[in-house]
């Protein structure tokens, strides 16, 4: 008898721009020789000349809850895929979605919480967001799916670096890094990259927001929207009860300007260390393993979105501290 | 306890049932394995996966269909044919109607394929939940968003809209064709009398509902979804409107397959840990079938004669129990 956790199947979101380079990433995926077997998911109106032999096609079907949270939508196309796929467990190793070039991350991400079928049977390895350098700019100037595209990233690949100058290069980073000073940025040409470091990442790389500095902390450069678009908040040990209290409320008050959210967490007394993460009004958590002799106990969360509330997120962090 | 007849097959079982005497497993790898004492027999129904299977009424053939965008009729003797095909779509809803007509849908489209072979198509703006026939008349009943709708399928009608807000994922008719209820993303279930398009609100479940069945004559709608079997009463002219469900079963494990039986006011649960129990309506009186495994039960279904019951599990550990031993 297995766990649901050990058998649960890894699956990568594939965003990014049209002509970004997704479709390209995608064939690399499936073309190397890396002894894995991918169910691919793609939509009908995306970019064409996949060669895989578990290839679907979909049309995007938002469903939104009738529980009167418009932020709680879910992907009804991507439900019914996954319950067939999961029929054939064993043909292949992994599922990759990919999604049009438009498409708003939010309901394919919270598809993977709030469907009780699609949570216990597959875990969201990874968003791969790939960005084009060249024109990243101006697409984020123009049509907000690019920046929620890059909002809801844990890794972003750096595509067409050989089509930018050093100075533009460093615009775009900054800008990015902006919007979500947590992704891991991947620089690429043609899509060329270890694959490593896009699939099989694991709790959306989680343990990453324990190392980054938070980009806008250390320089002071300002973008022309000065909207805060991504709060990191530190502290060391934290009080259980009040924290979920605060944690609940906040995503409630907040939640449609949340992009995501994601901690690690040090409760008092507590040998584990406790993750949380979300998608909107969506908050999930569970401890992940005990903290290791030596490691220092050190609670960390950070919120990307759009117009957030600083000083109150950071007024109720901080009355959630232990004493 | 009564004797189980088990059989491994390491594959999803989609769906089971009998084709007279031999029980007949589906299998997610498009395998149909039919088996009856000594003989087991592997028919390839689908070159894929198999999504949805149905038992004909006439208990002598499955239908199933498939990711290779088939649906294929396969018999007790292992003889399949193919009834419809649309390359590339995933088939993943299956119904069986009167005058041999069956009914497939993939993405936003319905089709019938009529006993002469003719085919409708049924297209919608949303995505297709589920398919279902009434069981008089040629009409074709469709779970899509916000509605479920019913379709003539021979005349040129206007379809019905029988509108509610949500994303509905299956549907099906009481068999005496006054009710028409869905199964919906949430975990609720919501029907209408279809003279009147009288609301039904069937809520409360802790998870979706994935396994229906009617009990004999219409009596009663099982569910599961639940910690214990719902059962729906429909037998009254206003069908469960302010009237409780029979809870049957109550463990602390969620029911993943119901199967009521074809003749007795008696209902054959299995749960999300491989437990399976036959329960009787009037008394609640509880017989195990089946101990727990740990793996959930995802096919169940009595013989006509209601003395066997095969089952299926996600792991593919299945088996026949016969309860006359």
């Amino acid at each position: 008898m297995t766990s649901p956790v050990s058998s649960a199947i890894p699956v990568t979101v594939l965003t990014g721009y049209l002509g970004a380079g997704k479709t390209t990433l995608l064939n690399r995926i499936l073309s190397e020789d890396h002894g894995k077997k991918y169910a691919v998911i793609v939509n009908e109106f995306g970019e064409v000349g996949i060669d895989n032999d578990l290839v679907v096609d979909t049309d995007e079907e938002i469903f939104e809850m009738n529980n009167g949270c418009i932020c709680c939508t879910v992907r009804g196309d991507l439900i019914r895929i996954l319950e067939g796929l999961m029929k054939r467990k064993g043909r292949f190793d992994a599922v990759i979605i990919e999604t049009t070039g438009l498409a708003d991350p939010a309901p394919v991400a919270q598809t993977f919480f709030m469907d009780d079928d699609v949570r216990a049977k597959t875990r969201l390895d990874a968003i791969v967001t790939v960005v084009d350098a060249k024109n990243l700019l101006a697409r984020i100037d123009d049509s907000p799916e690019a920046e929620d595209q890059v909002a809801f990233a844990d890794v972003i690949l750096l595509n067409k670096i050989d089509l930018v100058s050093a100075e533009e290069k460093d615009r775009v980073r900054a800008e990015i890094l902006a919007i979500n000073p947590e992704a891991r940025i991947v620089e690429t040409e043609r899509c060329a990259v270890d694959l490593g470091e896009v699939l099989d990442r694991g709790a959306f790389d989680l343990d990453r927001i324990l190392l980054v500095e938070p980009e806008f902390l250390k320089s002071d450069h300002h973008h022309h929207d000065e909207s805060v678009k991504s709060i990191s908040l530190e502290a060391g040990d934290m009080q259980p009860e009040p924290f979920f209290a605060w944690i609940n409320q906040a995503t409630q008050e907040q939640g449609p300007n949340i992009r995501r959210m994601k901690g690690i967490i040090a409760f008092e007394n507590d040998p584990e260390r406790y993750v949380v993460q979300g998608v909107h009004m969506i908050v999930e958590g569970d401890h992940q393993r005990e903290w290791k002799p030596g490691e220092e106990r050190r609670t960390r969360l950070v919120f990307i979105g759009r117009d957030l509330d600083f000083a109150a997120l950071k007024a109720g962090f901080d009355a959630c501290r232990a004493a | 306890m009564p004797v189980i007849d088990p059989r491994v097959f390491d594959v999803y079982v989609v769906a089971c049932g009998f084709l007279g005497e031999a029980a007949v497993f589906a299998l997610g790898d498009g395998a149909l394995r039919v088996v009856l004492g000594e003989m087991d027999l592997t028919v390839q129904a689908h070159d894929g996966g198999l999504l949805a299977a149905r038992f004909a009424a006439d208990g002598r053939s499955i239908l199933t269909s498939g990711d290779d965008g088939r649906v294929v009729r396969t018999d007790a003797m292992g003889a399949a044919e193919t009834l419809f095909e649309k390359k590339g779509k995933w088939l993943d809803q299956l119904a069986e109607g009167p005058q041999g007509a069956i009914a497939t849908a993939a993405g936003r489209t319905a089709w019938v394929r009529l006993a002469d072979g003719t085919v409708k198509e049924f297209a919608h703006d949303k995505a297709v939940g589920g398919v279902a026939f009434l069981p008089k008349g040629l009409r074709l009943a469709v779970a899509t968003t916000d509605k479920a709708m019913l379709h003539w399928v021979n005349a040129s009608g206007a379809p019905v809209d029988l509108p509610w807000k949500g994303a509905h994922t299956g549907v099906t008719a009481s068999p005496d064709g006054r009710f028409l209820v869905t199964t919906m993303q949430e975990p609720a279930l919501h029907g209408w009398r279809i003279d009147d398009m009288k609301h039904m609100r069937m809520t409360g479940y802790p998870q979706k509902v994935k396994s229906i069945s009617w009990s004999a004559k219409g009596r009663f709608l099982a569910t599961a979804g639940a910690n214990a079997a719902i059962l729906w009463p429909f037998f009254s002219k206003d069908g469960p409107m302010g009237k409780a469900p029979l809870e049957l079963g109550p463990r602390d494990r969620i029911v993943s397959a119901v199967a009521c039986h074809p003749s007795e006011d008696v209902v054959a649960i299995g749960f999300d840990d491989g437990m399976i129990m036959a329960v009787r309506f009037g008394d609640s009186a509880e017989v195990l079938l089946r101990q727990a495994d740990g793996a959930p039960i995802s096919a169940l279904a009595w013989d006509a004669a209601g003395v066997r019951i095969a089952f299926g599990a996600e792991s593919g550990a299945a088996g026949v129990v016969d309860i006359r031993r």
